[in-house]
C-alpha cells in the first residue's frame, strides 16, 4: 500500500533519528514554513499571494519566483558546502575523526553539486531570462504566458522532492552525475538514486519547456525594427543558451530513462551484466554535462556585455564579434565531452581530437574578455556594485579558465583527473564566472525589479567576502589537488594537508560573511516592501544612468503590461539611440493592451508532479498512476475550460499607470 | 491586432521547437540501440526473432495513418468540418490498429525469451519502439481530445492551429518509425 515507506531496510527515518544535524535541519525548515504560513493567514494575504504569485502568468513576476527559489537553494547548497569544509579541516586520520559520517558526508557532497547546478544556477538563469528578455526586446509577455508559469511549478516541484529527501530516507551518495555502476541497484539500492533521477528529470522537464519558450519569443516577438544583430547581446547569448537547452536536456531525460529502466525494470543498460556498459552512460552525462556548463556561463557573458558599457559610458566594442563568439561556442561545446574522462583511455587519436577541441574553446572566450577589456578602454568608469561583480569575474575567471587549460592536455589530466586540483578548477570558474556574473546582473537589474537599489556598503562587503573568501578557499585545493588529495575525501591520512585545508575553511566562512550581507541586502528591500505594504512606489526608469537598453526606458517597477506603446526600433542600443535623439514619451491617448489571464492549472500539475516523483522514489504505484493522470487531466481540462482569450487593459487603467510614471518623471525633474 | 506575437503561427513555431527537442531524445536512444547492437549476453538474437513481413504491414499502416491526416488537414483547410472528422477518424483506427500490433509483436518476443531483462540489445529494443509507442498513443488521446474540441467549438481558428500542431507530431513520429524500421529491424534481420 505505501510502498518501501513500510518497508524497514528502506531507512524511511533513519537520517532524523541518527543523524542531530539533519533532525535541527528539518526542525528549522519546517518552522520556517509553518512561520511563513502563519504570516500569510495571519495578515489574510492568502488572496493576494494566490492571485499576485501562484497564478500568474506575468514574465516579470515569474521571474522573481525563479530567483527567490535561486537564492533559497544557494543558501541550502551553500550550508553542505561549509558543512564539508569543516569537515575536511577536522578529518585527518581516521574516518571518526570528522564530524559527519562517511554515509551522511557523501550525500552531502552529491547534493551540494545537484542542487548547485540544477536549482541554483538554473533557476537564476531562468529568473534573468523572464525579467529581462521582454523587456529588452520590447514585448509585452513571453511567447508562452500558461508554459511559463507551468515550468516554475515543475521545477519547484523538483526543488521540494529533493528536499524531501532530507527528512524522508537518503539522498544519492554518488557524486553530482550519478555514475553507474554504483548508481545501479547494486550499489545504491536504497531511495537515494532516486531521489537524485526524478528530482531531475523535473527540472530538466520544466528548463527544455523554458528553453522553448526563450527562443519563440526571441525569434519571434522583438519590437518592430530589431532586426537580430541589433538586438541586446544579452538576449543573443540567452537565445543560444536555449538553443544548447534545447540540444541537451533531452539527452538529459533520455540518459536518466535509461538508468531508471535499469533501477525499475531490471533492464541491462549500464550494469556490469547482460552486456551492459557503464562508460556507456559517462558518455551520455558529458554530451549534457558539458554544453550545460555552457548553459550556465553564456548569461553570465551576456550580462557582463549589458553592464560594462553602462559603467564604462561606451558602446559594447566588438558586437559582431560577441556574437560569433558566442555562435561558436556553442558548436564547440559539442566536441569536448570526453576531456571529462580522458583516462577511459578512449586511445590516442580520440584523446588528441577532444583535447586540441577543449583548447580551441578559449580562443572565443578570450575574444569576449579582450571586448570588454576595450570596452572598458578609455571609458569613464564607475565602480558600482555591479561594475566591481564584472570586474571580480573577469579578473578570476581567466584564472579558472587556463587552469582549464591545464586539464586540456591529456597527459596532464592524467595526473589532474579527479583530483581536489580539478575540484579547484570548475569552481573556479563557477563561483569566478557564473555565480559573480549573475551577481552583477542581480545587482544591476534589482533596482528596475524593485525601484530602489540595494544597500552599496553591505554590497561591498559581500563582494569582498565572495572574492576573497573564494581565492582563500579554492587555492588551497589547488595545491591539495597537486600534492595528491583526490576529490570526495572522507577522510585523509598526510598531516601536512590540514594546513591547507584549515585555510579551506576559513575561506569557506569569508564567503559566508559575503552571502551574509547580500542577505541583509535583500531583507532591506523586503522592509521597504512591507513598509508600502507590497505596493511599491514608482520610480524613475534609469537609476543607474547612461544605460543603453530598453528595459531602461520604463518605469521601475515596470506596468504590468510593459510598454504602453511598443518601441521603434533604429540601431543597437535602442533606448540610447531615443536619448540621443531627443525622444519624447507618450503622455496621452493610450489605447488598450491586451493581456494574458492568470490560471492555476500549472499549480496543480506541478504539485501533482511532486506526487508523481515521490511515488516512484517510494514505489508506490496506485499514487504514481493517480497523480501522473490527473496531471495530463488538468492540462487536459485547461484546454477546454481555460481562459485562453486572455482580457484587456482598459485605456483609462494604463493612462492612469503613465500618469504616476509622468508625476515621478516630473518630481525628480527628468525629461523623457 | 493589440497583442503582436500571440497569434498561432507562434504556437506553431514553438511546437516545432518541441520536436526539435524530441528529435534529440530519440537521436540518443539511436545512438544507445547502435552502441548496443550487438550487446546479446546470453539472450536471443534479433535476426531469429524479427518477422519483416509483419513490420512491413506495420509500418504502413503508420505510413498511411500519415496520408490519411493529410486528407483531413486537405478538409480543414477547405473548412470541412465533416471531412476533416471523417479523416481523423481514420487516422485514429490505423493509429489504434498500429499500436495493437505493435503489442502483439512485444508479446511474441516476450513469449521467445526476449524480454527487456535479458541483455542490453533488448533493453535498447524495448525503450526505443517503447518511447515511440508512448508518443503514438499520446497522438491517439490528442485525437480523442480533438473529437471533443471538433464538436464543441468547430473549426475555429484555434482549433485550426490545434489540427496543425498535431499534424506535425504525427508526421514526426512516421519519420521517426521509418528511422526505427531501418535501424533497428532492417539492420537487425538482415
Amino acid at each position: 500500500m505505501f510502498g518501501r515507506l513500510t518497508d524497514p531496510t528502506a531507512g524511511v527515518l533513519f537520517a532524523l533519528q541518527n543523524e542531530p544535524i539533519v533532525l535541527f535541519t528539518v526542525l528549522i525548515l519546517l518552522g520556517v514554513t509553518a512561520l511563513v504560513l502563519a504570516v500569510l493567514t495571519f495578515f489574510g494575504l492568502w488572496k493576494t499571494f494566490w492571485c499576485n504569485w501562484i497564478t500568474t502568468v506575468d514574465h516579470k513576476r515569474i521571474g522573481i519566483m525563479y530567483v527567490i527559489l535561486a537564492l533559497i537553494m544557494l543558501i541550502r547548497g551553500f550550508a553542505d558546502a561549509i558543512m564539508m569544509r569543516v569537515h575536511q579541516a577536522m578529518a585527518l586520520g581516521s574516518e571518526h575523526a570528522g564530524y559527519l559520517s562517511p554515509d551522511h558526508y557523501n550525500q552531502i557532497f552529491t547534493a551540494h553539486g545537484t542542487i548547485m547546478i540544477f536549482f541554483m544556477a538554473t533557476p537564476f538563469l531562468f529568473g534573468f531570462f523572464n525579467y529581462v528578455i521582454p523587456l529588452q526586446l520590447g514585448a509585452r509577455d513571453v511567447a508562452f504566458p500558461f508554459l511559463n508559469n507551468l515550468g516554475f511549478w515543475i521545477t519547484c516541484a523538483g526543488a521540494l522532492l529533493i528536499n524531501i529527501s532530507l527528512g524522508l530516507g537518503n539522498f544519492a551518495r554518488v557524486g553530482w552525475l550519478a555514475y553507474p555502476p554504483l548508481s545501479e541497484l547494486t550499489g545504491s539500492p536504497d531511495t537515494g538514486v532516486d531521489y537524485y533521477l526524478w528530482s531531475l528529470q523535473l527540472s530538466g522537464i520544466a528548463t527544455t519547456m523554458g528553453a522553448i519558450n526563450f527562443i519563440a519569443t526571441i525569434i519571434k516577438m522583438r519590437a518592430p525594427g530589431m532586426s537580430m544583430m541589433k538586438m541586446p547581446i544579452f538576449c543573443w547569448t540567452a537565445l543560444v543558451t536555449n538553443i544548447l537547452i534545447l540540444a541537451i536536456y533531452p539527452v538529459l531525460a533520455a540518459t536518466f530513462l535509461l538508468l531508471a529502466s535499469d533501477r525499475y525494470l531490471g533492464m541491462h543498460f549500464f550494469t556490469n551484466d547482460g552486456s551492459g556498459n557503464p562508460m556507456v552512460y559517462v558518455n551520455y552525462i558529458w554530451m549534457f554535462g558539458h554544453p550545460e556548463v555552457y548553459v550556465l556561463i553564456l548569461p553570465a557573458f551576456g550580462i557582463l556585455s549589458e553592464v560594462i558599457p553602462t559603467f564604462s559610458s561606451k558602446r559594447l566594442f566588438g558586437y559582431t564579434s560577441m556574437v560569433w563568439a558566442t555562435i561558436v561556442i556553442l558548436i564547440l561545446s559539442f566536441l569536448v565531452w570526453v576531456h571529462h574522462f580522458f583516462t577511459m583511455g578512449g586511445g590516442v587519436t580520440v584523446n588528441t581530437f577532444f583535447s586540441v577541441a577543449t583548447m580551441i574553446i578559449a580562443v572565443p572566450t578570450g575574444v569576449k574578455i579582450f571586448n570588454w577589456l576595450f570596452t572598458m578602454y578609455k571609458g569613464r568608469i564607475r565602480f558600482d556594485l555591479p561594475m566591481l561583480w564584472c570586474l571580480g569575474m573577469m579578473f578570476t575567471f581567466v584564472g579558472g579558465g587556463l587552469a582549464g587549460v591545464m586539464l586540456s592536455l591529456p597527459a596532464a589530466d592524467w595526473q589532474f583527473h579527479n583530483s581536489l586540483f580539478l575540484v579547484a578548477h570548475f569552481h573556479h570558474t563557477i563561483i569566478g564566472g557564473v555565480v559573480f556574473g549573475y551577481l552583477a546582473g542581480f545587482v544591476y537589474w534589482f533596482p528596475k525589479a524593485f525601484g530602489l537599489k540595494l544597500n552599496r556598503v553591505l554590497g561591498l562587503i559581500s563582494f569582498f567576502g565572495w572574492f576573497f573568501g573564494f581565492y582563500l578557499s579554492f587555492f588551497p585545493l589547488y595545491i591539495l589537488g597537486l600534492m595528491g588529495a583526490s576529490r570526495r575525501l572522507q577522510y585523509y591520512m598526510e598531516p601536512s594537508w590540514q594546513p591547507l585545508f584549515i585555510v579551506a575553511m576559513i575561506g569557506a566562512f569569508v564567503i559566508a560573511i559575503g552571502i551574509l550581507c547580500m542577505a541583509l541586502q535583500v531583507l532591506i528591500v523586503i522592509w521597504y516592501g512591507v513598509k508600502y505594504k507590497g505596493n511599491l512606489p514608482v520610480q524613475k526608469n534609469d537609476p543607474w544612468g547612461d544605460t543603453r537598453t530598453l528595459e531602461w526606458s520604463i518605469s521601475s517597477p515596470p506596468p504590468a503590461y510593459n510598454f504602453a506603446n511598443i518601441p521603434q526600433v533604429k540601431t543597437r542600443d535602442a533606448y540610447w539611440n531615443m536619448k540621443e535623439e531627443g525622444y519624447v514619451r507618450q503622455t496621452k491617448n493610450f489605447t488598450k493592451i491586451h493581456m494574458p489571464s492568470n490560471t492555476s492549472a500549472g499549480f496543480w500539475t506541478g504539485m501533482l508532479s511532486l506526487v508523481v516523483g515521490f511515488g516512484l522514489v517510494w514505489h508506490i504505484w496506485w499514487l504514481v498512476i493517480i497523480s501522473f493522470i490527473s496531471a495530463i487531466l488538468v492540462i487536459i481540462l485547461y484546454s477546454f475550460f481555460g481562459d485562453n482569450s486572455g482580457y484587456y487593459l482598459s485605456a483609462e487603467y494604463v493612462q492612469k499607470t503613465e500618469d504616476h510614471f509622468s508625476a515621478c518623471l516630473e518630481s525628480e525633474g527628468i525629461r523623457l | 491586432m493589440n497583442a503582436p506575437g500571440h497569434d498561432d503561427s507562434i504556437k506553431i513555431f514553438g511546437f516545432w521547437l518541441y520536436i526539435l527537442q524530441d528529435l534529440f531524445l530519440f537521436a540518443t536512444l539511436f545512438a544507445n540501440i547502435a552502441v548496443f547492437s550487438s550487446s546479446y549476453d546470453a539472450g536471443p538474437i534479433a535476426k531469429d526473432l524479427i518477422s519483416l513481413p509483419f513490420v512491413m504491414v506495420e509500418t504502413f499502416v503508420l505510413l498511411f495513418s500519415s496520408i490519411s491526416y493529410g486528407f483531413s488537414v486537405i478538409q480543414m483547410h477547405r473548412n470541412s468540418l465533416f471531412g476533416t472528422r471523417i479523416w481523423m477518424a481514420v487516422t485514429f483506427l490505423l493509429g489504434l490498429l498500429f499500436i495493437l500490433m505493435e503489442l502483439y509483436e512485444f508479446n511474441h518476443l516476450l513469449n521467445e525469451g526476449a524480454t527487456p531483462q535479458v541483455s542490453a540489445y533488448w533493453s535498447a529494443f524495448f525503450i526505443l519502439i517503447g518511447t515511440h509507442g508512448i508518443h503514438v498513443t499520446s497522438g491517439l488521446i490528442w485525437m480523442i481530445c480533438m473529437f471533443v474540441h471538433l464538436s464543441w467549438r468547430g473549426l475555429c481558428a484555434e482549433n485550426k492551429m490545434r489540427l496543425t500542431c498535431l499534424s506535425l507530431f504525427w508526421h514526426f513520429l512516421d519519420i521517426i518509425w521509418i528511422g526505427v524500421f531501418t535501424v533497428v529491424y532492417l539492420f537487425g534481420a538482415l
